[in-house]
């Protein structure tokens, strides 16, 4: 046992190259979502400014004289190549300057950003939801596993999980704000200028919907994950030195659990910023994803390109973390 | 009345099987009893129900387990948590996996403790203290993934030790650890036992880890004692024939055997089993062994067997397999390795090996996890990339990769891995396996592969009935046979076997070591990668000793094991456990 | 599923037949499958012959708006006066081809997507990956607006959208499940013997990713059905005077007070159609727990 002695320095070494190790692989992690968020807004900026053909004509109608397409283009910069076109677009976006709509010419930035706080301010209030009651219900399903209340929670979570957000949101509409009771409004009004949290009965169903599906699919990985953990022979040991079932579940069991269901949890997080866009119309909630598809339905490509941009790079980044976090 | 009493434990799974059929032990404070079994034969599961506890599926259906006059059976709820740790402890097999990752060692020692907040620490430190490890401050805040194998199975003995049990059960604790750590941990076992008057049931699938360390030793079959009695008693003058079977499988460090098999396949549970359970296999079984009841008979010297023979086995003929002294000088190697150097990335896992395989020649390439050896094998095959060195066969060089390499090459070099499991696809028949093989090293094709296949299974011994079959329903050393067969097909001028036999049971192990036995008197050239030194002494002429990616010892093998030179090779020979010297044995 | 039940009569039960004993068997088998499988095919079905069943046009106003449910028109009519059970018959020609096109397209080519980047690793891999995680940083029902609303909406577009949203995922699945089969011994073993590989990933590496594949094209088939009625819903999918059951729920939604059917009936298919996926792809992923456990 002479070697014991050098345990310690042995160790501290390799945690010392472990954390250098680490170190490297943040590093090669980040450049790498660099190089992806760089060709994302390629991606974006070709799709909007390329695709079309004529912006300009797109923008002013078949109608248009040549005139004042010429002055449009002149106008927009659509004169320059393409590449030239995108370095100044990203370069400004890089400063924070998303160009100006052309709707009426005020700058996208400010245009967006009071949408972004009452999306921003439905996603949180979702995931605040999402979290600890999926973390309950999978957890109580876990350790009642094959119980009715276990069997229940998977039948209803096979149904609520095959739902597109917008019918459980039409659904939610007609059961709590139109047919059968009239509890909430059903369309979200939240005048300009106004926080979303003053306005609470208008953020409930939007939050409902994104919530439901967020609980019943996170849930069920919770559920999943803590049965894998309590199948493990540390939770057999635990068992066998004569731990209390409270002291095996909690100490034991949940720790270990949460670190595998920490990634999926940042996976529902990116879920419900997808699922933003489609609830915010199904509620006329003024946010980005309604703003979206009002500006793609009268080609506001300025604004376009900045909000499909703002929900990529959150998407990215959520998606991404829930990677990091497993590989861990 | 002993410390420790079992009587009639009997565990059942749904369908009314016994998978511990009527185990009955006793045992004083301070004593340890071995229990030695093959795989199925119940051990983990007794192991598990001395602490009164079943895996799902399976139910304690009878028995007592007497502890220090407590029948931990008896106990439900707290109780029987305060026995479990508190009266009866339990080292998991593998603590890599039972140490829970989340949490500190020190927290997982303590929370075992009764005793007050306070108090703890001290008793923590003294258990880490009393197994050898650092009882600092900064080491007991670690956690499991921050210490060695070796310093987590001490975690687990210190766990165990702490609450200060009459009982520890100790379930295959040193299997997965190196010769050297394993006699250092079993030296630790012992000396606890002693000092803390503890009982100790420390269970095993190798005789000579439990004849080290028992004082007594029971031999486990398809769920029941077949044989109980004195270590030196049970491990020289065996009673009972699985015993003595068992015995003649162990290979031994002293002197060339060869190792003989136990035909047929382990018992296989079933609810409506009835005679001996070892009938099937057993040399000497009558007639009315098939249908008879048979209990434990008592020996005058406290022994218990479970056969109806009076007189003990024989054992089998070992002959010492003559020493073929290969040609020296032979004119060409089968196998050259000329200064070969690999690693990953920035890690150099082999510094310059130089070897030789002469034709006919059994080489052995000895080394401990870690050494290289499974690198140095896939360089060979092709699958790893050399950065220096060169390897020939029959002296044509052979590319670094096998995708370079021509079809002859890639045909004359075949290799066997460790893991018959996954040795073959399991959704793919055994014959379709070997077929691939044939008609692409083979270069058969047609009807001609079928013949082929079936006359590969031939030499392997394995029915041509198997070939429809897939994996799953081949046992272990079926798979073996099987992998070793579909290298066969492509009639190889080397063998590369590694670790072919470290995933079997010993009785498995000796088939596959005499089937290679057999292909190297064909003539075969065979380089083995191995870490059993017995099983190097059983079947090779040459053996080159792998430490840290170097060949610090090469010497034939009687003259390596008579008068080993390296101090890495004389510490492996001084820690490989031996079974004692069977009196007449020759 | 008609195939795996022949197979398994066919020939003796002591020699089941190859295939019987593959993973796709063992998963078709599956009584839970076997209840998805037919539940969707029977909204396929539903949808192919509903226009030929539908009672009246689907496509003129034959009423008042939103009349209530009568014996002419049992589910009522809509907000054009159109008649709703004609819409719902009608309304899902587009949903049965195009959801289960661009949910197979996308397993094939996801799945061979994710097996080349495992089996090749390094660059290979590298690359690939960084360009499907380029993708996978679009929600699907943003990708597919964003290049609907530039290019136009037609029927080969959607698909084509959809498939390129889902082949991202779907590689990432398989590449999960053959990165492991990289080091089996069996898969050594066949690249040391030089054998090509495109045989290796036809031999070695389907027969052991069935499962998974089963369990993705269930899913995939889902979100395909999901997202492509949450384009229609959002305006985006296919255009007036064409409709499909997403357009009958945006349309409709103002009328949801007094006309629920119109917005019902139409939810009611869509989430038979997608709970029939649903059934699928969680039975093939039960038949995967217990195969691994017997592993």
């Amino acid at each position: 046992m002479a070697d014991l002695t050098l345990i310690p320095v042995a160790t501290t070494a390799r945690q010392g190259k472990r954390g250098g190790h680490r170190l490297r692989r943040l590093g090669s992690l980040v450049a790498q979502g660099v190089v992806t968020l760089f060709l994302v807004s390629a991606l974006v900026f070709f799709a909007t400014q390329a695709l079309p053909g004529d912006v300009a004509k797109m923008i002013l109608g078949k109608t248009a004289t040549p005139d004042r397409l010429a002055v449009l283009r002149e106008q927009l910069g659509l004169n320059r190549p393409l590449l030239v076109q995108y370095w100044d677009w990203l370069s400004g976006v890089l400063h924070g300057d998303f160009g100006e709509s052309l709707a009426n010419h005020e700058p996208v930035t400010s245009l967006i950003g009071e949408r972004l706080v009452n999306s921003l301010s439905l996603a949180l209030a979702a995931m605040l939801v999402i979290i600890p009651l999926s973390l309950l219900v999978g957890v109580a399903a876990a350790t009642h596993k094959d119980s009715w209340f276990d069997k229940g929670f998977l039948g209803v979570s096979m149904v609520i999980n095959a739902l597109p957000d917008f019918i459980i949101g039409t659904l939610l509409i007609a059961l709590l704000a139109t047919n059968v009771s009239h509890l909430l409004p059903p369309v979200s009004i939240i005048p300009v200028g106004d926080n979303p949290w003053q306005h609470l009965s208008a953020m409930i169903l939007p939050v409902a919907t994104l919530s439901i599906s967020g609980v019943f699919y996170l849930g069920r990985l919770v559920r999943v994950s803590f049965i894998d953990v309590t199948n493990s022979e540390y939770i057999e040991m635990a068992r066998l030195k004569g731990m209390s079932q409270r002291v095996i579940t909690f100490r034991h069991a949940l720790p270990n659990a949460l670190a595998a269901a920490i990634p999926a949890a940042s996976l529902v997080a990116a879920f419900t910023i997808g699922g933003v866009v489609v609830v915010e119309y199904v509620f006329n909630y003024p946010g980005i994803g309604m703003l979206l598809v009002e500006s793609l339905g009268n080609q506001n490509l300025p604004v376009i390109q900045a909000l499909v941009l703002i929900v990529a790079v959150s998407y990215f980044f959520f998606n991404r973390l829930a990677d990091a976090l497993e590989r861990r | 009345m002993a410390y420790v009493e079992v009587r009639g434990l009997t565990v059942a799974i749904g369908d009314g099987s016994l998978i511990v059929d009527d185990a009955s032990l006793d045992l004083e404070a301070g004593q340890v009893l071995g229990v030695v079994g093959e795989s199925g034969s119940g051990k983990s599961t007794l192991a598990l129900a001395l602490l009164a506890y079943a895996r799902q599926g399976a139910h304690i259906t009878a028995g007592q387990v007497v502890v220090g006059g407590t029948d931990m059976l008896k106990l439900t709820g707290r109780p029987l948590r305060l026995a479990r740790g508190g009266t009866v402890a339990y080292v998991p097999q593998d603590p890599a996996t039972a140490l829970n990752p989340k949490l500190s060692i020190e927290h997982q020692i303590s929370e075992v403790l009764t005793e007050p907040l306070k108090e703890r620490p001290a008793i923590v430190q003294a258990a880490l203290e009393s197994v050898g490890l650092p009882s600092t401050r900064e080491f007991s805040r670690r956690h499991p993934a921050a210490l060695s194998g070796g310093q987590q199975q001490r975690v687990a003995l210190a766990m165990a030790i702490a609450p200060g049990p009459g009982l520890l059960v100790l379930d295959e604790p040193t299997t997965g650890l190196d010769v050297t750590t394993q006699a250092r941990v079993l030296e630790l076992v012992d000396n606890l036992c002693q000092q803390r008057q503890m009982a100790a049931i420390y269970i095993s699938h190798d005789l000579a880890v439990v004849a080290d360390v028992a004082d007594r030793i029971a031999v486990m079959y398809g769920g029941q004692f077949v044989e109980v009695g004195e270590a030196e008693q049970v491990t020289t003058a065996p009673r009972h024939p699985y015993t003595r079977a068992l015995i003649d499988a162990v290979p031994s460090v002293r002197r060339r055997l060869r190792l003989s098999a136990i035909p047929g396949r382990a018992a296989e549970l079933s609810p409506k089993r009835q005679g001996c359970v070892f009938y099937e296999r057993c040399a000497l079984a009558q007639e009315r062994c098939q249908t008879d009841a048979i209990g434990l008979a008592d020996y005058p010297d406290g022994g218990q067997v479970r056969c109806i023979l009076s007189t003990p086995p024989p054992a089998a003929p070992r002959v010492i397999v003559d020493e073929a002294e290969p040609a020296a000088d032979q004119k060409e190697a089968a196998l050259l390795v000329k200064n070969l150097a690999a690693g990953y990335g920035h890690t150099q896992v082999l510094h310059d090996v130089s070897f030789a395989v002469g034709p006919g020649e059994c080489v052995a390439l000895v080394g401990e996890s870690g050494s290289g050896k499974t690198t140095l094998a896939r360089c060979l095959i092709g699958l790893h990339e050399r950065q220096a060195g060169e390897v020939l066969v029959f002296g044509d060089y052979l590319e670094p990769l096998a995708r370079q390499r021509t079809p002859e090459q890639r045909r004359d070099i075949q290799y066997i891995f460790q893991n018959p499991y996954a040795s073959l696809n399991p959704r793919r028949t055994v014959g379709d396996s070997i077929g691939v093989a044939v008609k692409f090293l083979g270069g058969v094709s047609g009807k001609a592969v079928q013949a082929e296949v079936n006359a590969a299974l031939e030499r392997v011994e394995l029915p041509a009935a198997l070939a429809g079959r897939y994996p799953a329903e081949l046992s272990g050393g079926q798979r073996q046979r099987a992998a070793i067969a579909r290298a066969l097909v492509c009639h190889p001028k080397v063998l590369l076997c590694d670790e072919v036999t470290s995933a079997l049971d010993v009785s498995v192990q000796a088939s596959v070591i005499e089937l290679l036995r057999g292909l190297l008197e064909d003539g075969l050239s065979m380089l083995f990668v191995t870490h059993n030194l017995a099983v190097v002494r059983s079947i090779a002429h040459r053996a080159d000793v792998l430490e840290k990616g170097r060949i610090v010892e090469s010497a034939l093998v009687e003259q390596l094991f008579a008068t080993p030179e390296h101090p890495y090779t004389q510490q492996l020979l001084a820690n490989t456990l031996e079974l004692a010297d069977p009196a007449g044995g020759e | 599923m008609a195939t795996a039940d022949l197979a398994a009569t066919g020939t003796s039960p002591k020699s089941p037949s190859r295939f019987a004993r593959s993973d796709l068997a063992r998963v078709l088998r599956s009584r839970q499958v076997q209840i998805g499988l037919a539940l969707t095919i029977i909204m396929v079905a539903f949808a192919i012959v509903g226009p030929y069943l539908a009672p009246m046009s689907p496509t003129e106003s034959v009423a008042g708006l939103y009349e209530a449910p009568s014996a002419e028109y049992p589910l009522g009519t809509e907000h054009l006066g159109y008649d709703v059970l004609s819409r719902v018959l009608a309304g899902g020609t587009h949903l049965a081809w195009m959801a289960p096109l661009s949910a197979v397209l996308s397993v094939l080519i996801g799945a061979l997507v994710g097996v080349v980047a495992a089996y090749y690793g390094g660059a290979v891999d590298m690359i690939l990956m960084r360009l499907m995680d380029v993708l996978l940083a679009f929600p699907l029902v943003v990708f597919i607006i964003l290049f609907v609303s530039m290019v136009g909406p037609q029927p080969w577009l959607l698909v084509l959208l959809v498939v390129i949203g889902m082949v991202p995922g779907v590689a990432r699945v398989l590449r999960g499940a053959a990165l492991p089969l990289k080091q089996r011994e069996y898969v050594l073993w066949a690249t040391a013997a030089g054998i090509p590989a495109r045989r290796i990933l036809l031999r070695e590496y389907l027969p052991n990713i069935w499962s998974p594949l089963m369990v993705e094209l269930g899913m995939r088939l889902m979100w395909a059905i999901g997202s492509l009625a949450s384009i229609s819903y959002l305006g985006y999918g296919i255009q007036y005077p064409a409709f499909d059951w997403g357009t009958m729920i945006e349309e409709n939604r103002n009328g949801l007070q007094g006309q629920p059917w119109a917005v019902i009936a139409p939810i009611i298919v869509i989430v038979l159609f997608t709970i029939g996926s649903n059934i699928m792809a969680e039975g093939a992923a039960r038949v995967v727990a217990r195969t691994e456990k017997d592993k």
